[in-house]
């Protein structure tokens, strides 16, 4: 969490094969652009639109982000271990932002 | 002067003649010929010694089946964490309600046959009813938090039923050195009692302040926002700094896993080793209702808000945290009103009336100190459609700009109301 924005869990060690679980949460306010503040003025829209996953510099998580998201996206799903490496998150945000994540796995 | 004094004597003496006209009744009680039939009221808590008394007062024959030969009530357990009250302050007996002529049956349901109408109990016999009041409150989730079951529960109290568990975490909180962590989990929703957790935070804090003030409260969130927050958050900067942490689900508050033999906190994303632990898990309603399947396969159970008579058996009705009631709170104090409510049902449907159209009022007082005390408070009706709703402008919350001594006053009213619906129940 450098950017205080982003958070990821992802298991230290797992058994080769094992079923794990990866969580990953974004403090966001995923602005849906259909809000308006009490002086009238719309409040833009601004959302992180995109969230992808590599392990091991393969892609194996992405999903497309509308406005319907809510405020503080949280992403909970599972993979197999298969390798010690690395497992990289990506969050994009529409002002152009790409925050990143990196967490380590030890697969025994 | 004269005057005053001789219309005083009088007025002693109607109370003393409506004092004999009470024990007159009694006497007569037995003419059970009077009533219109007997209602079995299961659990003697906020839900189930309110319906008792308030069916007897309407002539109806009652028979209260609890556990425990005392009741300590979840509201005001957290003055007893903060060193306020002794847990003497908060436990009530039956004898108040046995002197209304409730029988008082010191044992456990184990059983609900929904079909003769009776209930069986763990001593052996069994109950028949007219109709049956079950306020049975709430189980909890166990093993929804990793590794929190009851024997966790012994090591990191929920003290969210009061008494034995209350004791428990208070005892904790003296053993603590100056300068430990207490952590709170907190739940959800729907929970029972939704300030609960935030009013246990300030009055842990209300003792540390004054005992052991180099430690800290970190309240571990499955939530981004709770009830009353505002003036929770803005009364403790007021009286405790920064003693008290709240971290919100987005900030990764929410705690997934615990581990009691090295006193471990995990919530989804960070690792807490604390001092004290006071997990609040998950709750549903109490699993005696499973034995007629009164949840309908959910956590809680929905029931005709007019009557609180289950949806799925007919002849029981269900207060309290339990219901689903609508859009009130499960609070004490919403029990209070539905068991009124329901007792009033009761009695119209025995006799073959119709049931009164309801009016409910709920009021949570929180203390965030012993002198400054919050509310929130609100009443309700049936909509349209049968559900208990929110009467639009009808109560509100304390303001957030009031001074100390609004504070002050509201933190009376909370004394002040909890004699009131203490003596409401059990007097």
């Amino acid at each position: 969490m450098a950017d205080g924005i982003t958070r990821v869990a992802v298991p230290e060690t797992a058994a080769k094969g094992e079923i794990i679980e990866i969580k990953a949460l974004a403090s966001h306010p995923m602005d849906n652009g259909f809000m308006f503040r009490d002086n009238g003025t719309r409040i833009p829209r601004w959302i992180i639109h995109r969230f992808e996953v590599d392990y091991n510099d393969e892609l194996i998580f992405a999903a497309d982000w509308h406005v319907a998201i809510s405020a503080n996206p949280y992403i909970s799903f599972h993979t197999i271990a298969t390798e010690s490496g690395t497992i990289n998150f990506r969050w994009f945000d529409d002002n152009g932002d790409i925050y990143t994540e990196s967490a380590k796995i030890t697969v025994v | 002067m004269a005057r005053t004094s001789s219309s005083g004597s009088s007025r002693r003496d109607v109370l003393k003649l409506a004092g004999l006209a009470t024990a007159a009744g009694f006497g007569v009680r037995p003419a059970f010929s009077q009533s219109p039939g007997h209602v079995v009221v299961v659990g003697g808590g906020f839900g189930g010694a309110t319906a008792a008394k308030y069916l007897r007062r309407a002539g109806v024959d009652v028979t209260l089946i609890e556990t425990n030969a005392t009741f300590a009530t979840c509201p005001f357990s957290n003055t007893v964490l903060g060193g306020i009250n002794e847990i003497d302050a908060i436990t009530h007996g039956y004898d108040g309600l046995a002197a209304h002529g409730v029988q008082v049956v010191p044992d456990t349901v184990t059983g609900i046959n929904a079909a003769n109408k009776s209930v069986s109990l763990q001593g052996g016999t069994a109950v028949s009813y007219d109709r049956l009041i079950l306020s049975p409150g709430i189980d909890f989730k166990w093993g929804e938090i990793e590794g929190y079951d009851e024997a966790a529960a012994e090591v990191m109290p929920h003290a969210w039923k009061a008494g034995a568990q209350t004791e428990l975490l208070r005892r904790q909180l003296i053993a603590m050195d100056d300068g430990g962590v207490v952590a709170i989990a907190a739940p959800g929703n729907p929970f029972r009692c939704p300030p609960g957790p935030y009013e246990r935070a300030s009055l842990i804090a209300h003792y540390l302040k004054t005992h052991k003030p180099a430690s800290k409260v970190l309240i571990l969130d499955s939530k981004d926002s709770f009830s009353k927050q505002g003036l929770f958050q803005a009364g403790w900067a007021e009286l405790y700094g920064d003693m008290i942490e709240w971290v919100p689900f987005s900030s990764g508050g929410n705690v997934a896993r615990v581990d009691p033999a090295t006193m471990t906190v995990y919530t989804d994303f960070d690792t807490h080793v604390v001092n004290v632990a006071n997990i609040i898990p998950a709750q549903r309603s109490n699993r005696l209702v499973d034995t007629a399947d009164l949840a309908n396969g959910g956590d809680w159970c929905p029931i005709n808000q007019l009557t609180f008579e289950s949806t799925v058996q007919p002849g029981i009705h269900i207060l309290g945290d339990a219901s689903i009631a609508g859009a009130m709170p499960k609070s004490g104090f919403s029990a209070n009103a539905q068991a009124k409510v329901c007792a009033a049902a009761i009695a119209a449907l025995l006799r073959g009336d119709e049931p009164p159209s309801p009016s409910f009022i709920n009021t949570c007082y929180s203390l965030v100190g012993p002198d400054y005390g919050i509310s929130v408070a609100a009443v309700y009706r049936l909509n349209a459609e049968g559900a208990i709703a929110g009467v639009e402008g009808a109560g509100g919350v304390s303001p957030g700009d009031a001074n100390a001594e609004f504070r002050k006053m509201e933190a009376e009213y909370a004394r002040g109301w909890y004699a009131s619906i203490t003596s409401d129940m059990f007097g």
